[in-house]
Parts: C-alpha cells; structure tokens; sequence
C-alpha cells in the first residue's frame, strides 16, 4: 500500500469505521447476497457485563479460611423441596441444560446423561422428547415441557425424576424455534410426528395456556398426572427476572431456572440472539429479591444458566443467590465441540475453531451438533462422557476452592457480600460494590 | 358403577383412585359427581375405563388421556383431552379454547360448539365437533383429523401441516398455507368412519376437505409474506 500520492503527499491511515465494522460490513454483504437473516447455534457473542467484572475477596482478619484439600467444602444440593414427593439430590450444584436429541446426535445426548451421571448431576432433555439411551444413561434426568409438545407423552413424563415446563429460552426470549430439514432424520420426523425433511418450527408459546393463572392450572395438571411426585421447574429467560420468578412461584414452580442470554440455542436469528434479553449477571439479583421478598429464598430453588465456564462462575453466581447452575454451551466444547482439531474442515465451512455455530447446518465436523451418520462416527459417547464428567470435576474443584477462601463450608454459604466489582456497569447489576469502595449504583440511601 | 363425590373427597383422591386401575380391573365405570367446573379431573389415565363426568368441567379435563373413555355430561373448560394419546373423550356441551391440543391420538367429540384453537398442534387425533369451531383452529396441526359440522371461524388451518380439515359449513377465512383440497374416495371413506364414530347425523358428501398446499414446509424467504 502506497502512503503517498503521486505528488508526495501522505496519505491518511485507513481508518476502519467503529459503526461499520469489518463484522458489521460482512453482515450487510450477506444480507444483500441472500435476501434473509442470518441463522445460527450458540448464545450472544457480544460482549456484555458478565462474571469475569466480580472478583471474590478472600477471606482477612475478619473472615478466616478453610485449609483446601482438609476442611469440607459442601457441594450437594437438593432441588424440588416445596411439593414434590422426591426432590432432587445432586452431588454437585452444578447440572446439565436442555438441549434436544434433533438438535444433538443420540452419541453427543449419551454422553451428556455418562458424564452428569459420573460427576452425580442430572441432565435435560430438550425440545423432541425423552429418547430410551438418554433415560438409559441419565440417572436424574429432567423432562422439558415445550410449546412444541414434540414427543410429549405421559409415560416418559413419568419415567423423569423432574419437569421441567420451558416459558423463555436466554438466547430468544419470546421467540421460538427452528429445527432445518436437514437434520429431520427418520428417527427425528417419527419422533416429531412430522414429515422427514420439512423445518420444524418450535412454538413461541404454549398452545394451551397463557399467563400465569393458567400456569398454575397447567402445573396442577401436571403434578396430578404424575401423582405429585416429581418437582416441576419453571424455566425463564433474563427478560423481566423479578416478576416472572414471582409469577412462577406464585404459580407454583418448586425450581425457577434463569437463563439469561449469553445461553445459547440450537438455532435462531442472530438478531434475536444478540439484541434480546439481558446478561445473566443483570437477571440473578433481581430474581433472588423477588424470591426474598416472597420469603421463598431456598425454598423454591435457583438455577442459572447462560455462560457459566469455570468454577469460578460458578461460585460467582452461587454468591449472587443461586441454587444451581446449569451449563449447555460449556458442556459441548467439554465434550469435543469447535475443537481446533477439526480446523480444517471448520475451514472449508468458511469458520474457524471457536467460532463455528451454523449448528443448524447438521454439517458439525465433531459429529456431535449432527444427524449424519458419518459426522456421528467421530463422536465416542465414551469417551465424551468421560471429557465431561472431568470438565465438571474442574469446575466443582474450582468453586470450592474459591468458597474455602472465603470461609465457607457449603458452596450454598457464599454470599454477595463475599464480591466486589471491577465496572460501574457490573456493580449495579450484581449490586456488589465497586472495587476499593463501598457503594454501587442504585445502592439505597447512597 | 362407582361413584366419586369430587366436592366430597377431592382432586388428588379422585387422580389417585382412577390411575390405581389396572389393564384388568374389574371396577371399569365410575361416575364423577359434583364436579362443579373443577381442573383437571381424570388426567393421564391409563386403562380401559370408563368415565362418566356429571356436570361441566374446567381446564384440562382428560389431559394426556390412554384408554380410558371420559364422557363430560356437561360443558368442558379449556384444553380438554390436550396430547391425549388414546382411548375417547365425549363432551355433551361446549369445549372451551384449546380443546384436543396437541392430542396424539384417540377420538374427541364434542357435541356442542369448540371455542378457539380447537386442535392447536394436534399430533394424530381425531376431533368431531357437532356445531361450529372457533378462530384459529387446528393452528400448526401436524397430522389427524378435525371434523366441523357447523362453521369455522377465522384462519382455519394456519401453518397446518398434514392434518385433515373436513367442514360442512361455511369457512370464515383459511390461515396462511392452508387450502381447499379435492374429496378424493378415500377422504369420503375417513369422514364416513368419523362421522359414524362422532355421532353425527351427516352426510360426508355436505362436506369439504381442506389441508396444507405445503408451500411453507420449509423457510423460503419469498414466503416471508406469508408468515
């Protein structure tokens, strides 16, 4: 490139425009070529306020620690205690999101269920059904109750240890989903009850209830058909987390689990996905006060969900008044996706490792987003299962480590005084103080 | 005949004592008394019983329903017989909205009028209403059959899939994709069985056949005017 002009004068340096970005140019190019919006897997890639702006404290002259590796550090949890007859029992708070055999090939689901059962967690089916190795392999496993209703049956609804009714996804707040033909095999349209071949759209809502009266209607039914039994979560995307946890637990949800939206989807826009909804570090305080302020802290549990990757978010969002977490997203790179492995053939799909989330595709080269049957063959759910059980390992090993430090001897005992904040932005969601001060924005009487 | 005074002994009693019996029982006809439009009554049985409901009903009556047959001498709430997989379902009065959502299986008649989205992402059932449907019936519904003696409202049949739609009325409006289709023989042969099944005092000939042209099965941007 040339940095002057035939008279000699200097050129400027190109400037790439802020606003027109080379990622937003590339999105106008496709949109002109194609004349439709962009589709794809995964949660938002934007960056947003998240875990990594809290840092814990550690424990001082006024907090002392527990000795790592000698002094119990707590893990279990028990989820479901306001109704059911038998609640869950985890060993670790940590649990395996929705996601759907269609969306995941049956190898990449038993893994999922090995791994959760190795590390004592429970896993959940998703939009499709319950299929007979994923109840096989899954001890605890959780059934979604969909809008779509694709595969929905009273028996395998009283084959699961939970229900779990879905009203919002973090990814799609009020939206709904798409499953692309090409991935509509045999096995997936009879479970489906739809042609092989044809896209299969997940409903926004449910078909036969709206509003939260309705939902406790719709619970009732549910626990009558199961005779009580099992507990029944209420799952909720980060769009209004205050009033619908309320109005979940005043519909009578035993769980509330919270997704904001870095969680991800097997597909949808990504307009939906990067504009719609909030972080997940914005949505905990607000559902744990309305939990508070029902006096329902801990008697209906929560679970988060949406961008969890190590131990310390983990602890992060225990702090913040969590139950549980749940990880979906985490739980395919544990089990081999967007591995740099298969870079070449991510290559010839116009991606790179890391970056691939045209799930929908079925073209996945770590056969585990997929339904062809050669993709499929790469996956060993063995030695997924295996990759997952350790990853979450890790993680319980890291929280712990990370509640020890602050004294604590029950992940449940952390607390949001144990945090501060290094942005104004995550001080005010997380309300924990901005580092070196004692206030946050929006703290009362300040 | 067993009797069961629901105001008397409750809900969860009621649930209880009907999933309690087996494929062989010999205590196959029971009568709900006093059900005083409560939800939820006789969901997710599975057994050849029969049900006998005398009065109105609330949501969800028969949800999930396996065998068992369940007869609402009176009218039905919303959702009634939703993702029922077998057996039937026989409703003397009006059906609220949602009747038969999501139903995969088995027969639903409903003698009086179906409210909206009578057969909302139906998977397989058979639903027969003697008078007229709501607006939005059958809205994404996949495959079974709906039959309407009366009339239907509004965007019948929106985003259907492979279901049937047979109406001896008059049609408000179709929904997006959904079409009047030819009455071929074996169409005239299924609404005949239904007909009979339902009750009905209807010839198949007063019928016409309505489905999906298929032009929306999958995502074609010169379409989006359409959705």
């Amino acid at each position: 490139m040339k940095d002057h002009d035939a008279r000699g004068i200097p050129h400027t340096t190109p400037r790439q425009s802020a606003t027109f970005s080379q990622d937003v140019n590339s999105d106008i190019r496709r949109a002109a070529a194609t004349g439709i919006y962009d589709i794809r897997g995964g949660g938002a890639k934007r960056k947003v306020p998240h875990f990594d702006d809290l840092l814990f404290m550690g424990a001082s002259i006024s907090r002392y620690p527990l000795e790592g590796y000698r002094e119990k550090c707590e893990t279990k949890v028990t989820l479901g205690t306001r109704f059911a007859k038998n609640p869950i029992e985890l060993d670790i708070p940590i649990t395996i999101a929705g996601m759907s055999f269609g969306a995941l090939s049956g190898p990449a689901k038993e893994a999922l269920g090995r791994g959760a059962n190795a590390a004592g967690t429970s896993t959940t089916t998703g939009d499709g059904g319950m299929t007979p190795e994923e109840r096989g392999h899954s001890s605890k496993l959780v059934y979604q109750y969909l809008p779509s209703r694709y595969g929905m049956n009273p028996d395998d609804l009283r084959k699961a240890d939970a229900i779990e009714i879905v009203v919002g996804q973090g990814a799609k707040p009020g939206g709904g989903g798409m499953l692309l033909g090409q991935k509509i095999s045999d096995r997936v349209a009879e479970m489906r009850n739809l042609p092989k071949g044809i896209d299969q759209r997940s409903s926004c809502r449910h078909p036969d209830w709206t509003g939260p009266d309705d939902l406790e209607i719709k619970i009732l039914e549910l626990r009558e058909i199961t005779g009580w039994k099992v507990p029944i979560y209420v799952k909720i995307a980060g769009a209004r987390p205050y009033f619908d946890t309320t109005l979940a637990v005043k519909a009578g949800a035993d769980v509330v689990v919270l997704d904001g939206m870095q969680g991800g989807t097997a597909a949808t826009q990504d307009v939906f996905i990067e504009h719609v909804g909030q972080p997940t570090l914005a949505c905990i305080r607000p559902a744990v006060r309305a939990l508070q302020d029902l006096g329902m802290h801990r008697e209906v549990q929560l679970i988060v969900s949406g961008g969890i990757r190590s131990g310390a978010d983990v602890a992060k969002a225990m702090a913040l008044g969590a139950d549980a977490v749940a990880i979906g997203t985490a739980a395919l790179i544990a089990l081999g996706d967007n591995d740099p492995k298969w870079e070449a053939e991510y290559n010839e799909l116009g991606t790179t490792a890391g970056a691939y989330d045209d799930w929908h595709e079925g073209l996945d080269p770590a056969g585990i987003t997929t339904q062809d049957p050669e993709l499929m063959k790469r996956f060993d759910p063995i030695e997924g299962g295996r990759r997952l059980k350790n990853y979450l390992k890790v993680l319980t090993l890291e929280a712990q480590t990370i509640a020890r430090a602050c004294g604590k001897n029950h992940m449940h005992n952390l607390e949001p005084e144990d945090l501060v904040a290094l942005t104004m932005e995550a001080a005010a969601m997380a309300q924990v103080p901005l580092a070196g001060t004692d206030w946050y924005p929006g703290k009362p009487n300040t | 005949m067993q009797t069961f005074d629901l105001e008397a002994r409750g809900l969860r009693d009621l649930n209880a004592t009907l999933h309690a019996q087996a494929e062989n029982t010999n205590q196959t006809h029971w009568e709900i008394i006093n059900p005083k439009g409560s939800h939820a009554i006789a969901v997710g049985l599975d057994a050849p019983i029969e049900v006998s409901v005398k009065g109105s009903t609330g949501y969800y009556c028969a949800g999930m329903n396996k065998q068992a047959t369940v007869h609402v001498h009176g009218s039905a709430g919303p959702g009634t017989a939703e993702n029922m997989m077998s057996g039937t379902v026989i409703v003397e009065g009006d059906a609220s909205q949602y009747a038969g959502a999501t139903g995969h299986g088995g027969t639903l008649i409903i003698k009086g009028n179906a409210s909206s989205r009578c057969g909302i992402a139906m998977k397989g059932i058979d639903i027969i209403v003697h008078g007229d449907v709501g607006h939005m019936s059958a809205f994404m519904a996949q495959s079974g059959n709906i039959v309407v003696c009366g009339d239907a409202g509004d965007a019948l049949g929106d985003s259907c899939y492979e279901a049937r739609f047979f109406v001896r009325g008059s049609v408000k409006s179709l929904g997006a994709d959904c079409i009047e289709k030819e009455m071929r023989p074996e169409h005239i042969a299924i609404l005949e069985d239904l007909l009979e099944r339902g009750g009905c005092d209807a010839k198949a000939s007063e019928f016409r056949r309505y489905g999906s042209a298929r032009q929306l099965y999958n995502f074609d941007v010169d379409n989006a005017a359409a959705y």
